[in-house]
């Protein structure tokens, strides 16, 4: 394990595998407990528009990707809360129009369309250090706003008619998470790809969620299964010459079955001895 | 303000209409209630009495008619009173425990980016030993029985420090000898704490043991302002005969006729 240390490529991916644990351990915590998985899916498949604009205007698709989350977040977010609109269907819609434009996007590039592999199924080996210090700034910006409204979160994802009724602005929270969703989808998409995203911003925290009762807790825990599942799969890739990101989320599955069983059994267990 | 101290109105809606999508779901509610009045509204599914507690929340804007909340409009009054939403709609998943939820009340005093002050956290104690739940305070939410945790939301509608407590079908959920309970504990509540409290309720049985006003709402509502009800104001509500529901109840409802 430690002789792959050595070389630059494996100890940035490394780092933003931890990163990404970060990100996802918080955010998707709340993806899990406010139900918004599907939201945060087309929020995560809208971005491979803004990679292919990236690719065609020449700018880092990372930063075209950050532009296309957010708009696609604010927009689905505005539309879910306004208008009489099915809040699933616009999901729908937004999700394969972004990827539909990523692909007209990259082939109206100038010469052979590049290859979308990386950015569908992440290509953690070869993050870029720029990349690395976008992954640190959003994390703080993250850390940051979760830290300083945890508790109208809490009370936004819990009740949100409860907590507008005592003078919480839930609609603009509601919009400020789906922005927080659409920056933790940037951080990950090196590290996992567009397609592969939802599955790490939703199996740690579902994990923490059979460990803990407590969201402070859940959120931690989700950042260390995050991190030792990037970990391990990035190894197991190295090891068995495999794809990075699908064998993460191949982890990820292995340990969420494994613990939904063993949560399964126990339950069972204590109704035969009550 | 200095008005609803003089006159003990706490709320008042004057020809209230609600449409949705095109459905008329309030018809002309006309509706007045004093500091210390326990308020039950009857009505069938789908009679409008959700809206009419949204309405008096400013959760829905009303299409026509006034509404006035402690004295003020209902967005601004909203911080002063205690909501208790129905019970059904809830992840028993959720990682929450009684301590957070009840401080969730207190959201309305304490500023955007602070932490709960020790004021709030004093407030949520007291009120947690005013509903009997102050050793559970640790335990998550999902893991109370039903009255256990509708006594939890009373505690977070009282910890705003409310004057008026609006309750959508509290006892939905829980079993009859829970539900006298509960409405025992809400009247002693009530004339402790000189609340207005309004329930609302599709079943006329145990409500009627103790309010003291009622109403039947069936998009109109049907109020005279006291605790009797005839059997016109039900029939008018439900649209069919309704004798049979008065069985089974301690004090007579209807007037025998």
């Amino acid at each position: 394990m430690l002789e792959i240390l050595q070389y630059e490529f494996m100890r940035n991916a490394l780092i933003a595998g931890m990163l990404a644990s970060i990100a996802c351990g918080i955010i998707g915590t709340y993806v899990v407990v406010k139900r918004i998985v599907f939201i945060s899916g087309g929020i995560s498949h809208s971005a491979f528009g803004g990679i292919g604009l990236g690719y065609l205007l020449g700018i880092d698709p990372i930063i075209g990707a950050l532009f296309f989350t957010l708009a696609s977040a604010l927009g689905m977010g505005i539309v879910s809360k306004r208008t009489d609109l099915r809040e699933d269907t616009v999901i729908g819609i937004i999700w394969a129009t972004g990827m539909a434009l990523g692909v007209i996007f990259l082939g109206l590039g100038p010469g052979y369309p590049p290859d979308p592999w990386g950015y569908l199924f992440g290509n953690i080996l070869t993050v870029p250090r720029s990349d690395i210090i976008v992954m640190l700034i959003l994390d703080a910006v993250i850390i940051l706003i979760i830290f300083s409204l945890y508790k109208d979160f809490l009370a936004l994802c819990f009740d949100e008619e409860f907590a507008t009724v005592v003078g919480v602005p839930t609609e603009r929270l509601y919009l400020v998470l789906l922005s927080l969703i659409a920056l933790t989808v940037v951080v990950l998409i090196r590290v996992v790809g567009v397609i592969l995203v939802i599955a790490l911003l939703t199996i740690p925290a579902a994990i923490s969620g059979q460990l803990t009762y407590s969201l402070k807790k859940m959120m931690i825990f989700s950042i260390l299964l995050s991190a030792i599942f990037t970990t391990c799969g990035l190894w197991l890739s190295y090891v068995l010459d495999l794809a990075s990101g699908a064998m993460i989320i191949l982890v990820c599955f292995t340990v969420f079955l494994l613990s939904s069983l063993s949560k399964s059994l126990r339950s069972q267990r204590s109704y035969v001895h009550a | 303000m200095h008005e609803q101290i003089r006159t003990n109105e706490v709320v008042c809606l004057e020809d209230i209409w609600v449409y949705y999508n095109g459905v008329t779901a309030l018809e002309g509610v006309n509706l007045s209630i004093n500091q210390n009045d326990f308020l039950g509204i009857i009505g069938p599914n789908g009679g409008g009495k959700t809206t009419l507690l949204k309405v008096i929340l400013g959760l829905v804007k009303p299409s026509r008619g006034k509404v006035r909340v402690l004295g003020d409009t209902p967005v601004r009054s909203r911080k002063l009173i205690g909501y208790i939403p129905q019970l059904s709609q809830f992840d028993r998943d959720f990682p929450v425990s009684v301590w957070d939820v009840v401080l969730m009340g207190r959201l309305g005093h304490t500023g955007r980016f602070k932490r709960y002050s020790d004021k709030d956290k004093k407030v949520a104690i007291d009120t947690l030993e005013i509903v009997e739940m102050l050793d559970l305070k640790d335990r998550q939410v999902g893991r109370l029985s039903g009255g256990q945790r509708q006594r939890v939301y009373i505690a977070r509608a009282l910890v705003t420090e409310s004057k008026l407590l609006l309750l959508d079908e509290p006892t939905a959920s829980v079993d009859k000898p829970m539900q006298t309970g509960f409405y025992e504990f809400l009247q002693k509540l009530r004339k402790e704490q000189e609340l207005a409290i309004i329930v609302v309720s599709h079943d006329i049985g145990v409500i009627s043991t103790y309010v003291n006003k009622i109403a039947c709402l069936n998009r109109r509502l049907f109020y005279h302002n006291s605790k009797e009800i005839t059997a016109e104001m039900l029939e008018a509500a439900y649209q069919c005969p309704v004798d049979l529901i008065a069985h089974g109840v301690p004090h007579r409802v209807l007037k025998e006729h």
